[in-house]
């Protein structure tokens, strides 16, 4: 009980100190900004649908890294059972 | 699986931060323009690293306190995984600056500041294998750890403050854009890509930690 507190109290101070450096800046982000036309953005690669194959490829590769670690994990847990029951 | 929540937990907010990041509506802002979407990627590396470093530093007060090897393993993985997170960091810091400053380098504050923390941490990497013996090691690199973590916190978060010029956003008096205050379009990805990155550092520092400790317990025998 004491110990998940503990770790409770780290993480929301861990936010505040977030939030206490984010207090400082120049100029700022209003709601216009988001549809302030005047600046030039990818709005072609947007309107003709192909961003989203940028971002498929990104995640197929990202799965893809992502499922190559978990044989690494998977391995590990292998040989830990094996190495550790051992001892035991 | 009970164990490993929190590596899903990490991989599916990556790939939420991944997604938000390049498709959400994001500030329409001069010179920035797109790149502003590398908020959830750069800056999130720097977060990232500034948790497993502090990660590490508790870990190496731990083995100071009990003098248990195990948590010296420890320290020195999230502090290279930390370090990582600091290198990939600058280069990418480095490549956006290259087309929103001008220039890659442009000794800005920040920038230098960053440089020497992460000069300070290769030498933290130095110190450890010059030593042979485990302990010894193990003490030093942890009471060196602490210094380097007291080091880094001025170095990038008030020296650059108090710098009369710099580029980075919240820095010196340059009119930077403030990523985190006010808006919360951008919030809703960046906070959550920084849990999602850390998560994933610390999945990686793990399979380090887990190796060791497999080869320690196979030396024993």
């Amino acid at each position: 009980m004491y110990r998940t507190m503990k770790k409770l109290l780290t993480i929301l101070s861990l936010f505040v100190c977030l939030n206490i450096s984010a207090q400082e800046g120049g100029f700022r982000v209003t709601a216009e900004s988001y549809d302030d036309d005047s600046v030039e953005m990818a709005d072609e690669m947007r309107s003709n649908g192909k961003i989203y194959v940028v971002v498929s490829v990104v995640m197929i590769i990202f799965i893809g890294l992502i499922g190559y670690t978990v044989t690494i994990d998977r391995k590990l847990k292998r040989l830990e059972d094996e190495v550790f029951k051992e001892k035991a | 699986m009970k164990k490993n929540w929190w590596k899903i937990l990490g991989v599916a907010l990556v790939g939420y931060a991944i997604l938000g990041g390049f498709l959400f509506k994001v500030p329409r802002l001069n010179i920035l323009n797109e790149t502003i979407r590398n908020l959830n990627f750069h800056v999130t590396m720097w977060f990232g690293m500034v948790i497993l470093l502090t990660t590490s530093m508790v870990y190496a007060i731990k083995y100071l306190k009990k003098g248990d090897l195990h948590y010296d393993d420890k320290s020195v993985e999230f502090a290279k995984v930390g370090i990582l997170f600091g290198v990939l960091g600058i280069l990418t810091g480095a490549f956006w600056a290259n087309f929103t400053w001008g220039e890659p380098w442009s000794g800005d504050a920040k920038q230098n500041a960053a440089a020497i923390c992460l000069l300070i941490y290769f030498a933290y990497l130095v110190l450890r294998n010059s030593l042979q013996d485990e302990q010894q090691k193990g003490r030093v690199s942890a009471v060196y750890n602490i210094f380097a973590y007291s080091a880094m916190i001025p170095l990038l978060f008030i020296l650059p403050r108090l710098s009369p010029d710099s580029l980075h956003p919240g820095n010196g008096g340059n009119p930077g854009f403030n990523f985190y205050d006010l808006d919360s379009k951008l919030r809703i990805v960046f906070y959550p890509a920084i849990i999602g990155w850390t998560l994933l550092g610390a999945w990686i520092a793990t399979l380090q930690i887990r190796i060791k400790a497999i080869t320690r317990a196979t030396e024993d025998v």
